[in-house]
């Protein structure tokens, strides 16, 4: 079960994930940044604080933007990941490919 | 347990898999990673292998040897030996914008063996992890 929420805050799109992400439901976060960037949202900030679990499925979909995100000078951070969730992150490496902060503070502040 | 082709069935693997790691004396990190391992292979099988055809199964064993837990998985779809699969580099995954080819990474990060033999129409993946007892 996923379930996102955006809010809008000073500039920034903030998407919250709540739940599991997977093969079955990685769908719906992949329509949720392609529909922030098509609203025009250049700074886009994951709140992983209610994220218990991503599968493949679910980093891919963080994957494909970054070229895209990086060409158009797009923000993407994550922040709050939980250590368990962190470490998926670190086996695939993508802790080095991407910007993960431990809260949202950091993340606004980088 | 008997696993339908489907990607929702994926939820019931993690609560079975949950329930029967938590059995065990594992930390939050490696149960959630074996979860994973597990899950990334059926969920290759139920896309790739049965193209989500629901009344395909998957069967997954879970067997505890001394020092070692072994995920069988077992079905009667088109074999796939991740064991031949090169691995890509993380740039070009990148570079190509494509939501695949993670999973196996995945698996073959975790597991510290893999076993794959198709014999007869039947392919069986084992994966296996081992611990210090």
């Amino acid at each position: 079960m996923l379930t996102i929420e955006t809010q809008e805050e000073n500039g920034h799109t903030i998407l919250l994930l709540q739940g599991e992400v997977d093969a079955s439901n990685s769908v719906i976060l992949d329509e949720a940044i392609t529909k922030m960037v098509a609203d025009g949202s250049n700074s886009i900030l994951v709140d992983g604080s209610g994220l218990e679990y991503i599968s493949s499925a679910g980093l891919g979909v963080f994957m494909s933007y970054l070229e895209d995100f990086q060409e158009k000078e797009i923000e993407l951070k994550i922040y709050s990941l939980s250590d368990r969730v962190y470490e998926v992150f670190k086996i695939l490496g993508l802790d080095q490919l991407m910007s993960i902060y431990p809260n949202k503070k950091a993340a606004l502040n980088s | 347990m008997k696993i339908s082709c489907q990607t929702t069935a994926l939820s019931e693997l993690r609560v079975f898999l949950k329930k029967t790691l938590g059995e065990l004396q594992l930390s939050d990190i490696d149960q959630l990673q074996l979860i994973l391992a597990v899950e990334e292979v059926c969920a290759n099988l139920i896309i790739h292998s049965h193209n989500c055809n629901a009344l395909d199964y998957i069967q997954l064993d879970i067997k505890q040897n001394p020092g070692k837990l072994i995920f069988e998985i077992t079905d009667e779809g088109k074999a796939f030996n991740m064991l031949d699969y090169e691995v890509p580099d993380l740039n070009k995954v990148k570079g190509d914008k494509r939501k695949g080819g993670l999973g196996i990474i995945l698996v073959k990060k975790i597991m510290d063996e893999i076993e794959f033999d198709s014999t007869k129409g039947t392919n069986t993946c084992r994966l296996i992890k081992w611990f210090q007892s």
